[in-house]
């Protein structure tokens, strides 16, 4: 009979994802930024990925990032899409171990102007979106604040 | 690999389609590129077809092989391409790949979109799935949004005082719409071609600092290209286009770009076309470049090397991008002022650049004297997809 004894092909199937998605999302809702730190250039990724987003390699490990960056770009949304109410600003941080991250600023938007860019921000938690039927369930981003 | 030509071309007017279907709409530029062609439609041998969102619109999915019956072509195959606004960018160039490896000597690449139907809030939903869902997705990101943080970091990334940058945006509009204008195609045919950087910038506000002007309109309509092997393509027409290269990058989540002024993807995308084309920026004469917002526009064309980084900006206010200047950029009136229905968007720019090469484009557009190589430039999502396509008038490469 031909073909691999069930135990041995068993033991050739391994899981290589480090950090889920969902893993990520439980962190954020625990007000945790969590990522990656990759064992071979020391650098960090964030939101996870299948290898490091720096060199490519693939021993990493999960890891919890400060939650601190600066300001980098925002919007301020006031046409959104269905499921969302405006107005609300999404903004690009670059976190203090390096991966930008996207996630809300918390901020009077009718306050918002360009000089925020490039301030000091912190994450104070995290933005629960509920979801729609498109979005297969509820979802999370980091919710910033200035720091200054 | 084949030399590859085009020899006919289609497009519907866009606009609001009130009561053709998706379907119906690529029949029509399908026959209209048919009948351009010369050729007979038995001789098609399979169709490639860009669309984005008929399964929210219409709740049709394949719908490129119900136009295939329609047009009596079936039972030939039809493949529907999706990379979001780039998707019939993406089909016309799988169609060339077929073409120019010997497996089709006559194919037809097109694209369908029906936005409209769907409603501004629907739509801004459904076209915000062309970014990554699970990370821009709660942030409630929409895709004029990462252009509005496209205009802020430019801004800061090449110190132009941030009204000055909004100033040289507000020509980009003023131009696109005013050849818009000028375009029996587009959606503003005879509109909004006299606009001031004023009109511009005190038009209703979208995603701070876009407003709805900086914006191009969601849009219905079709285009359709038949493309054949360059040995046969006189036997069709006196005035074959030949597509001298193309290039497609893929990008990922908008956080994972970082500086979203210099997408690679784009960058990648367009060396790869120059490269296979044998051509670099200083040969193209005509561009039909992604203006799906104002600020788009100058990132494209600073990573397709027209200019330098930071430079697109007052380029385009001192006039650089309109006839007469060093690119011709848009001169169909491009996403914002002849409309984007997304599938179909990307082989309604290479039907443009045909235009513009036969010198059938309608006054105050045609490019004088009438160009020998152009370029079309395609996004998809935020900056997913890019793909790129070089035409030339004759097959040859420098």
């Amino acid at each position: 009979m031909v073909g691999i004894e069930q135990e041995v092909y068993e033991k050739k199937y391994k899981e290589y994802l480090v950090l889920t998605l969902a893993d990520y999302q439980e962190g954020l809702k625990e007000g945790k930024l969590l990522g990656l730190k990759c064992n071979d250039c020391k650098q960090y990724t964030c939101p996870p990925m299948m290898v490091c987003q720096r060199c490519g390699g693939m021993d990493l490990e999960k890891t919890e990032l400060k939650g601190e960056g600066e300001l980098m770009t925002f919007t301020v949304i006031r046409v959104p899409p269905e499921g969302h109410e405006a107005p609300y600003i999404p903004c690009m941080v670059r976190t203090v171990e390096g991966p930008w991250v996207i996630g809300r600023l918390d901020y009077d938007p009718d306050k918002a102007t360009q000089d925020l860019c490039g301030k000091k921000v912190r994450m104070k938690g995290a933005y629960e979106w509920p979801g729609d039927k498109f979005s297969g369930g509820p979802l999370l981003c980091p919710l910033f604040e200035l720091a200054e | 690999m084949r030399d590859v030509a085009i020899i006919g071309i289609g497009h519907t007017k866009f606009g609001r389609s009130e009561k053709k279907t998706n379907i119906e709409l690529q029949n029509e530029a399908a026959m209209m590129a048919i009948l351009d062609a010369g050729i007979d439609k038995k001789d098609i041998e399979a169709v490639f077809q860009g669309a984005v969102f008929p399964g929210f619109e219409e709740g049709q999915v394949m719908p490129g092989i119900f136009s295939n019956s329609d047009l009596g072509l079936s039972p030939v195959p039809c493949t529907r391409f999706e990379g979001a606004c780039a998707s019939a960018t993406v089909a016309a160039r799988d169609a060339f790949m077929y073409v120019a490896s010997g497996r089709y000597d006559i194919v037809m690449a097109c694209g369908t979109e029906r936005a409209l139907i769907m409603g501004t809030p629907y739509a801004t939903r459904t076209f915000a799935m062309g970014g990554h869902s699970t990370t821009e997705g709660p942030a409630g990101l929409t895709f004029p949004g990462v252009f509005a943080m496209a205009a802020r970091l430019y801004s800061r990334n090449y110190d132009i005082p941030f009204d000055r940058t909004l100033e040289c945006m507000a020509h980009v509009s003023i131009k696109n719409h005013k050849h818009g204008a000028l375009n029996p195609k587009s959606q503003f045919y005879k509109k909004l071609g006299n606009l001031t950087v004023d009109d511009v910038r005190n038009s209703r506000m979208i995603c701070d600092p876009l407003t709805l002007l900086d914006c191009c309109p969601f849009s219905d309509g079709a285009a359709a290209i038949i493309i054949c092997a360059a040995d046969i393509a006189r036997k069709y027409t006196d005035t074959p286009v030949y597509m001298l290269g193309n290039g497609q990058g893929a990008g990922g989540p908008l956080a994972r770009i970082e500086d979203i002024t210099k997408p690679p993807s784009r960058i990648y995308s367009a060396r790869e076309a120059f490269k296979m084309a044998g051509l670099s920026p200083d040969d193209i004469e005509i561009l039909e470049l992604h203006d799906c917002f104002t600020s788009a526009e100058l990132i494209a064309l600073e990573c397709m090397g027209f200019f330098d980084w930071g430079e697109a900006a007052e380029a385009t206010a001192e006039g650089q991008t309109e006839i007469g200047g060093k690119i011709p950029t848009n001169m169909d009136g491009g996403l914002i002022g002849k409309g984007h229905p997304v599938g179909a968007t990307g082989v309604a720019q290479i039907v443009s650049v045909v235009e513009q090469m036969r010198g059938d484009a309608p006054k105050g557009n045609q490019v004088d004297p009438v160009p020998e190589y152009g370029m079309t430039d395609t996004l998809g999502g935020d900056f997913g997809t890019l793909v790129h396509h070089i035409l030339g008038r004759s097959k040859r490469r420098k």
